[in-house]
């Protein structure tokens, strides 16, 4: 079963907690280069603290976490920037007495991103038009489409290879749903982005995904190809709610 | 006539001084939460350490700045590395940090100075200017001056520059701001010590205007934190406005009233501006609806 290519990104039985409570156990799951993986999993069952902890903001207790061959277990989450691994954290997190643009300018912060700013950042206004109208709008007057916009752009102004979102849709209508599956399924397809998200929405998650990861209470219960979680019917009984 | 404009330019003057000292303390509140006690502390270390570069390298005290300040860079960043970021998981710990600081700096150079009183002047310190009828001494128009530059220096690198957009950004969202690739840390030491820089600046530019005693930076740490929650908790602009509200408070309350009463009016003014207010007059509203997001 080994895979002859390597992951770009491989979580090895991690465990992760705050103070006495272990949050995560032995989560382990692979991400490979241009693909879209939805890992899924309802309230409190550790999505946030997963993300976290790959990216460094919460210690592992235990495992390991590999991205692009290298251990990146310990490594301090502002280098990660630069080592091309980006966090659009849930809600979005802007600066939300900056502007728009200002926004997107901390998105390049890593020495690395800076050369291009302002390039990038005409770019990424013109991906989201939104943005462009927004711009000297503080960050904490848009709506809750246009933040997630917004928080996409800043992560990608330091041109990411491996894009995580936690719970993208979270609290958007249905039409900005979809619009938002639309956008992330466009940065895999055509800019060749690799993207792990996070989500509550299981249903619409899995038809974006190429393949998908089940968390329970902290356990990775399951994982394959995203069509076939779709379709199991365990699966659909206690996380689609069909 | 003469009387108000007299007791206006005192006030405006006083409040200068206070702007000064205010700026720091309400960057280091913005950015890293806490109240630092010892920002007075740090106005008394610059005071002395113009007294020691005036008599020892018999520097005019405004050439000492190039060495004061470094040094008070250096004593921030080394304070916040060495025993407030150790405390960073427990906030109300890092300020009674700040309170023993204040205890141990006045006392060490209590001792170091065996209590006497010392004073510095400038080849400037005997001019004065005629304003509008009024006498006023150069060396407190100097300090007027630096308060008004210092604060529009800052924010114009706070707004402009890299390296303030990420002290802002820590300020708004710590966890946010380190995705980015923000060393929080090391913006926390930066911070710490431009800080204390400022307070030491400060200092600086009042040892020609007051004599120097271990006591000193009391009486400017509590009117600062009146001008703080005036202008509003982490506003810069706030800190330079609320300067000249409290100065000018101060001097029609103790011309017009009576001078023992001017702090207790001060600070009614500063429970009163809580009450209303408590996001002070130029702090962000929607602070701390926002929260300033902690983790
Ligand atoms: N900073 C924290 N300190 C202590 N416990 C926490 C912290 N953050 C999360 N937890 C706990 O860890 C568990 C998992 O939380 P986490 O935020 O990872 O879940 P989630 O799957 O992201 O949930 P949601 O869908 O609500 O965002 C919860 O029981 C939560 O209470
Ligand atoms: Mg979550």
């Amino acid at each position: 079963m080994t895979n002859p290519v390597p992951a770009l990104l491989s979580v090895e039985n991690v465990t992760a907690g705050y103070g006495d409570a272990t949050v995560l156990f032995d989560a382990a799951f692979e991400v490979h280069t241009g693909e879209i993986v939805a890992i899924v999993g309802a309230n409190g069952a550790g999505k946030t603290t997963l993300l976290s902890t790959i990216v460094g903001l919460v210690a592992a207790r235990a495992g390991r976490i590999m991205f692009r061959g290298r251990d990146i277990t310990k490594r301090p989450a502002h280098l990660l920037p630069s080592d091309g691994l980006a966090l659009v954290p849930e809600g979005g997190r802007l600066f939300p007495f900056m502007t728009v643009e200002e926004n997107l300018t901390l998105g390049a912060y890593s020495p690395a991103s800076r050369q291009g700013l302002v390039a990038r950042r005409d770019e990424m206004m013109q991906m989201f038009p939104i943005l462009h109208e927004r711009r000297q709008q503080p960050a904490g007057t848009l709506s809750g489409g246009e933040r997630q916009m917004c928080a996409i752009a800043r992560a990608l102004m330091c041109r990411p290879t491996l894009l995580m979102l936690d719970e993208p849709s979270v609290g958007l209508s249905p039409l900005m749903v979809e619009r938002v599956f639309e956008i992330i399924e466009g940065l895999a397809r055509r800019e060749g982005l690799t993207i792990v998200m996070v989500e509550q929405n299981v249903t619409e998650a899995l038809e974006v995904a190429d393949r998908g990861y089940i968390l329970d209470h902290g356990h990775i219960v399951r994982g394959g190809d995203a069509a076939m979680l779709r379709r199991d019917r365990d699966i659909q009984e206690t996380y689609m709610g069909l | 006539m003469a009387d108000l404009i007299n007791v206006i330019a005192v006030g405006i003057l006083l409040g200068g001084i206070y702007a000064l000292v205010s700026v720091g303390l309400n960057l280091i509140f913005g950015v890293i939460r806490i109240v630092n006690f010892a920002q007075g502390e740090f106005v008394m270390l610059g005071m002395y350490g113009t007294y020691a570069g005036y008599t020892y390298l018999h520097l005019d005290p405004y050439l000492t700045l190039i060495v004061v300040l470094p040094c008070l860079f250096v004593v921030g960043a080394v304070v916040q590395r060495l025993i407030l970021a150790p405390l960073r998981t427990e906030p109300a710990m890092q300020i009674f940090a700040t309170f023993g600081l204040l205890m141990l700096l006045e006392n060490v150079v209590l001792a170091a100075t065996g209590g006497a009183a010392y004073s510095v002047t400038s080849r400037v310190a005997q001019i004065s200017v005629d304003l509008a009828g009024v006498q006023v001494g150069l060396v407190r128009l100097i300090a007027l001056a630096a308060a008004t530059l210092v604060t529009v220096a800052l924010g114009v690198f706070l707004r402009y520059s890299m390296l303030g957009r990420a002290i802002r950004a820590v300020a708004q969202d710590r966890s946010a701001a380190r995705l980015m690739g923000v060393n929080v840390d090391r913006i926390y030491m930066l911070t710490f010590g431009i800080g204390t820089m400022l307070a030491g600046f400060a200092g600086c530019l009042l040892a020609p205007i007051y004599s120097l005693s271990p006591q000193i930076g009391t009486s400017f740490i509590l009117p600062a934190f009146a001008v703080v929650v005036l202008g509003g908790l982490g506003s810069v602009p706030g800190a330079y406005v609320g300067g000249f509200i409290v100065g000018l408070t101060e001097a029609f309350a103790g011309y017009y009233l009576d001078p023992a009463l001017k702090h207790a009016v001060l600070f009614g003014v500063f429970i009163a501006v809580l009450i209303i207010r408590p996001s002070g007059l130029f702090g962000q509203i929607g602070a701390e609806e926002v929260g300033l997001r902690e983790s």
